[in-house]
């Protein structure tokens, strides 16, 4: 017994020991506050790889400042970490429906236009957009559409219509987003009913379409369906145009289309948060972002098309092209904002449970 | 440590009696709409398949982890922390990472069904990812080091003597394991039983990448009020609720076993 | 008796495949030439070059681990405190803080991480690796208590009177023969309140300040945009450094012997 203790011991002093090494090589990682000591920080709060490291090293630079990115992976948990109280954060990037609920909460700075002059070379179709029309809070930045992907291949003639989503002939090869606002809003349009709709008998209505549905979806997914383009497991993907870009350079027979009763606009937006403390560093930051050159190398570099009409030039030839990136100029009567729709969104809630638990 | 946990349970619960404000902030309005919710048909189902998941996940990791940690235990001294640390390790790599690992094993084209197939165990691809059944596997993946520990624990002290005269006594394996190994190891398989079941009840990433989203857990349901609706008053509600549930549960089980342990050690 | 021996080191080494196979593959996607991982497009080592350039990411799994080690420590210190004080008490309050013990655990992470936020912001602590800690422990304590109170249950008592007796003080009575006793608990214990630490994504992300980002934090959020191999090549590192640890301390310890 005492040989077992002993040796317990031991064992247990040899796990300590790893543990501390473990603990003090990590410690000898250089910090990265060691780079900048003096001058501001600015913290962008924003979307996975929206911003890439060496255009911060160039806006560190011209500003003499340093940025903070951290990131986060949906509206909601945005929304839900700035209504809890956690301030620090300078900028971020919420989407254009986030941006009427973040002003409504007074979470949101007012800008100051005069230090943000890029925002004046706002392409025309993103002014004077409704959540926002004076540019009081928010300026877009990112901007694209929601369609369905699809498989050249396989998918002759090309859809024209969402009603391509019900076709039996492409039973678990269907894949759509796990967003129900996006999900009702394609069998809103189906049904002829704007994806704005609040009668309850109306969402009913989409809501048997979505459950005749079913059987034929593979999976409800926001984030894979363009992995599962490339692989070829999905051949009818409804999803945002820049990850079907994306899955257009690895497979080029993947093609995007908007159907003809219509689909949804987006915009991600730059915003100040009222608890900033660097706000003109921030505008700053905005302005930077939006610059033409600037714009031009992140809708290259991420696929999603920029506010910035001048930038549009300066973008790669296919790029400007591809109607997933750059919506074609047919399509924009048929575009809908996505609108807060108030207590009726109970009624989606709802619908949306049901659906998912049959 | 108290009062970094019971204030802010304290504030959730005074949220979960408050209404949805218009955006989704809280609105003071004290009321117990939402307990009375939680009685919806269509809530109740979410919480009996939740709770069917659960389970099977807390009976599998038992079924699986048990001999693995039967075998750390049994092993040399020298090399039992080492077989712990080797369980332990494919969990300090990144869960997503590891459920998109699964998706690429579970896919129709992927490993699994490549594997099959070509050892000619099958014909045709199974269709396993986007089911129930991928949920399970990852939940128990996911899971299971969480029962090998605990139970690890509670095994390593059990008398190798016992056992054996337990096999004089008991000719088959099952009636040594169900009536010498199982009490004597009671409280390990228990906590192993706590830390598989409860997570497994709340997980909502497993579900929506591994199910396809296709059904909707007690996990993805509180996540999806919380932060899709921004109901934080139902959310909270709902996770009240489920908490009260398994700890009324737990602490019914406390209560009888520590009696119990009580009378066998006599004071 | 040796049919069954072959039987559990059979269905134990099946486990431990089990447990491995995603490892093996996503090594093996660390190597993949394509940024998704739907196709192979040839082998690389270039995510490998780029982790090692990356110095967000690098930071956010400093931070990880030092966070995890703390949390871990002060975890490990309260709760076999937290259990032995337990034993302690009488039958009947026992069961009370057995249950109150349990709490933090049946608490969806989602709840426990606003209430966290709402707690931090309320008695105005500003939120960095600080209150990211103090949320991981929270959990942590009664994960270590439960473990190390199920091995000290069964414990003889026997042992302990036989230390009063000889004239150990219950100080010294806990040290040299409570504690070595509880050792392979408290080794479980530490080795899975440091995993959950290691992994956890939701309390952190409420309870983190700007700027103090850990690798989940990181890794979740690139879920919209594709979890780029670089994750897979980390995980990857992380899983060799481990092993290279483990096979050194074997090292050191034949020598010794």
């Amino acid at each position: 017994m005492v040989n077992n203790h002993q040796m317990h011991t031991s064992r247990n002093r040899k796990w300590l020991a790893a543990f501390l090494c473990v603990a003090s090589l990590s410690a000898c990682q250089p910090s990265p506050e060691d780079g900048l000591k003096k001058g501001r920080t600015l913290y962008y709060f924003t979307w996975s790889d929206y911003v890439s490291p060496d255009l911060i090293a160039e806006f560190e630079k011209q500003a003499g400042a340093k940025v903070v990115v951290d990131t986060f992976g949906s509206n909601e948990e945005l929304l839900a970490k700035l209504q809890g109280g956690a301030s620090g954060y300078d900028v971020a990037a919420p989407s254009d429906f986030m941006v009427s609920i973040m002003a409504r909460q007074g979470l949101l700075a007012e800008l100051e236009l005069e230090q943000i002059p890029n925002a004046t070379l706002l392409a025309e179709r993103l002014q004077r957009l409704p959540f926002d029309p004076d540019n009081r809070y928010s300026i877009p930045y990112l901007w694209g559409t929601v369609g369905i992907g699809y498989d050249s291949n396989v998918i002759f003639p090309p859809p024209e219509s969402w009603t391509v989503l019900w076709d039996p002939r492409y039973k678990g090869r269907i894949s759509m987003l796990n967003d129900q606002r996006e999900v009702f809003g394609v069998a809103l349009r189906v049904i002829g009913q704007s994806l704005n709709a609040r009668d309850p008998a109306v969402i009913g209505q989409a809501k048997s379409k979505l459950l005749s549905q079913k059987p034929l979806v593979k999976t409800y997914t926001s984030e894979s369906y363009d992995q599962l383009l490339i692989s070829g497991d999905v051949v009818l993907a409804h999803g945002w145009g820049g990850a079907v870009a994306r899955a257009m350079a690895e497979r080029p027979s993947i093609k995007y289309v908007v159907p003809k009763e219509g689909g949804t606009i987006w915009a991600d937006c730059l915003v100040v948060l009222k608890t900033s403390r660097n706000r003109d560093l921030a505008m700053r930051f905005i302005n930077y972002l939006l610059d033409p050159a600037v714009a031009a190398r992140t809708t290259n570099r991420l696929r999603f098309a920029s506010s910035n009409r001048q930038a549009k030039a300066l973008v790669d030839e296919q790029l400007r092209e591809n109607p997933a990136v750059y919506p074609l100029d047919s399509t924009f009567d048929r575009l809908e904002w996505m609108a807060d729709l108030g207590d009726a969104i109970r009624l989606y809630d709802r619908a949306w449970t049901e659906l998912k638990m049959q | 440590m108290g009062i970094f946990f019971f204030i802010p349970l304290l504030m959730v619960l005074a949220v979960s009696f408050a209404s949805r404000g218009t955006d989704g902030g809280v609105e003071w309005t004290v009321n117990l709409t939402n307990y009375a919710h939680l009685a919806d048909p269509l809530y109740l189902r979410i919480y009996g398949r939740s709770s069917g998941l659960a389970l099977a996940t807390t009976a599998l990791c038992l079924l699986l982890g048990f001999p693995l940690a039967y075998s750390i235990a049994r092993a040399p001294i020298r090399w039992q922390g080492i077989w712990l640390l080797l369980v332990m390790i494919p969990f300090w790599t990144n869960f997503l990472v590891r459920t998109y690992a699964w998706i690429f094993i579970l896919r129709t084209e992927g490993l699994m069904n490549t594997v099959l197939i070509n050892l000619g165990l099958t014909t045709q691809p199974i269709e396993l990812l986007y089911s129930d059944w991928s949920i399970l596997i990852g939940l128990v993946y996911g899971y299971l080091p969480f029962m090998v520990l605990p139970l690890y624990a509670a095994l390593e002290r059990l008398d190798s003597s016992v056992v054996e005269a337990a096999w004089d006594l008991y000719a088959t394996g099952w009636f040594v394991f169900w009536r010498v190994v199982l009490p004597l190891t009671k409280p390990g398989v228990v906590a192993g039983c706590i830390f598989v079941f409860i997570p497994s009840l709340g997980a909502f990433i497993t579900p929506d990448l591994l199910g396809g989203a296709k059904t909707m857990m007690v996990g993805n349901l509180i996540q999806h009020e919380y932060l899709v609706m921004r109901d934080w008053p139902l959310g909270s509600a709902i996770s009240f609720a489920l908490m009260a549930l398994v700890l009324l549960a737990a602490m019914a089980y406390f209560k009888t076993d520590g009696r119990l342990d009580r009378l066998e050690r006599g004071g | 008796m040796n049919r069954g021996r072959i039987w559990l080191r059979s269905a134990s080494l099946a486990n431990l495949l089990f447990l491995y196979l995603p490892i093996a593959v996503l090594i093996l996607f660390s190597f993949n030439a394509s940024r998704l991982s739907a196709t192979w497009q040839g082998g690389t080592f270039r995510w490998y070059l780029v982790l090692v350039e990356d110095q967000a990411l690098l930071a956010a799994v400093h931070n990880s681990l030092v966070v995890a080690v703390v949390s871990t420590f002060l975890a490990t210190v309260l709760g076999v405190s937290a259990a032995v004080g337990m034993e302690r008490l009488p039958a009947g309050r026992r069961w009370t803080v057995e249950g109150a013990l349990l709490l933090p655990l049946v608490i969806p992470e989602l709840m426990l991480g606003v209430a966290l936020l709402l707690f931090f912001v309320m008695i105005k602590v500003p939120l960095s690796l600080v209150t990211v800690t103090i949320g991981h422990t929270v959990w942590n304590v009664p994960i270590v208590a439960i473990i190390v109170q199920a091995r000290l249950q069964k414990l003889d008592s026997r042992w302990v009177e036989a230390a009063l007796d000889l004239g150990a003080t219950p100080w010294q009575a806990f040290r040299r023969v409570t504690l070595p006793l509880l050792t392979p608990a408290i080794i479980g214990a530490v080795l899975m309140a440091f995993t959950l630490s290691l992994d956890d994504f939701i309390v952190t992300f409420f309870t983190a300040g700007p700027g103090s980002t850990t690798l989940p934090l990181k890794v979740y959020s690139m879920i919209k945009s594709g979890v780029s191999p670089e994750i897979n090549a980390l995980s990857a590192m992380l899983v060799l450094i481990s092993m290279a640890l483990i096979g050194l301390s074997l090292l050191v310890q034949r020598q010794r012997n």
